[in-house]
């Protein structure tokens, strides 16, 4: 479906600033954009940034499954890896700590004010994402490649149907959110 | 409708679905799952066309990313204009360096702020890449479709960043 304008060039850059000006506002509103709220989530003083992602997911994750199964959208998964996925997210999560922003919500603490998401995170993440680009053949060749998974997604992991993991998804994440509620955050 | 767009903050479970929302639009519209760091990786790239264009040129890693402004660099131009939008119509818009939580814990120390902020950003720039996605990419877009690189990454940008704040705020 909207395959005419998937190749719109133009049209997709306005697409993306608007589809952007709505996310950054969610992010905005859901108080993820502040680094209070980002280190009290790794501190696990403050749930905020599990209440709003796990929403998320759930939203996103039901409706995107309707859409794939009446044909009117494609999935962008690909094959992960022990040296890509783990070790990738790992680097990630101690610049996590640190910055106490994401990449999204850098650019959402730029919006709303941040002078340290600008000059400190924004910067670093241009730097690191250059020197990345500099050492990605020796890196692609030597490490992405180690343990490469078996399987693109989880219910072929586990080998269960897709809409039953869905269900599985659904009922843990909002046991989750609720656990949470109980515990009075 | 308008009082709530003026509202300072919302449920995280009314801001959450917005997103869930948005991840729908995106898949329909575009094409795409709803993701942030190559936008940086593609920013990077044309900052250094500027200064070596014939490295860029032979970069194994530009000609897949290729620098230029598109959909996603948009997108991340976006996200700085509707957080504006969204702080400015609450009155909470505020120019600030160094955020709450850390001149708690640190005192107002500049330089200890900005080195924790670069020397993160560049590990997190490092990693989104090395991983193939950040938190929207991953956490949001990636779990969404059930892909199992991205539980292994949210994984790991959850306990790696745990670990390391925790250190950081114990010493």
């Amino acid at each position: 479906m909207f395959e005419q304008f998937h190749t719109n060039y133009s049209l997709q850059k306005i697409l993306g600033l608007l589809i952007g000006i709505g996310f950054g506002f969610c992010l905005q509103k859901g108080g993820v954009t502040s680094y209070d709220t980002i280190i009290g989530q790794l501190l696990l003083t403050d749930f905020t940034v599990v209440q709003v992602m796990v929403s998320a997911v759930l939203v996103g994750m039901i409706g995107i499954h309707i859409m794939k199964s009446l044909g009117w959208i494609e999935f962008h998964t690909f094959t992960g890896s022990v040296g890509s996925s783990l070790i990738g997210g790992l680097l990630f999560g101690i610049g996590f700590g640190l910055l106490g922003y994401c990449p999204g919500t850098v650019a959402g603490a730029i919006g709303q004010g941040q002078i340290d998401a600008l000059l400190g995170g924004g910067v670093g993440l241009i730097i690191g994402t250059g020197i990345f680009a500099h050492f990605y053949p020796l890196i692609s060749a030597k490490i992405l490649s180690i343990g490469i998974f078996p399987v693109e997604t989880i219910p072929e992991l586990i080998h269960l149907p897709r809409w039953v993991v869905v269900g599985i998804m659904v009922v843990l994440m909002t046991g989750a959110l609720w656990l949470l509620q109980l515990m009075g955050y | 409708m308008f009082e709530l767009l003026m509202e300072p903050r919302w449920s995280p479970y009314l801001a959450g679905a917005g997103i869930g929302v948005l991840l729908w639009c995106s898949f329909l519209f575009s094409n795409k799952p709803l993701g942030c760091s190559t936008a940086f990786s593609r920013t990077s790239g044309m900052i250094e066309q500027l200064i070596n264009p014939k490295k860029v040129k032979k970069s194994e890693y530009y000609q897949m990313v290729i620098p230029e402004i598109e959909w996603q660099w948009m997108m991340v131009l976006g996200i700085i204009l509707g957080a504006f939008f969204s702080s400015f119509l609450s009155g909470t818009f505020q120019l600030s360096v160094i955020p709450q939580t850390f001149g708690a814990a640190f005192g107002d120390n500049l330089l200890l702020r900005f080195l924790t902020a670069i020397v993160g950003g560049i590990m997190m720039g490092l990693g989104a890449r090395w991983a193939s996605g950040c938190t929207s990419g991953h956490g949001i877009s990636g779990l969404s479709q059930l892909s199992l690189a991205s539980l292994v990454a949210a994984s790991g940008f959850f306990i790696a960043g745990i670990a390391t704040a925790m250190l950081l705020f114990s010493i």
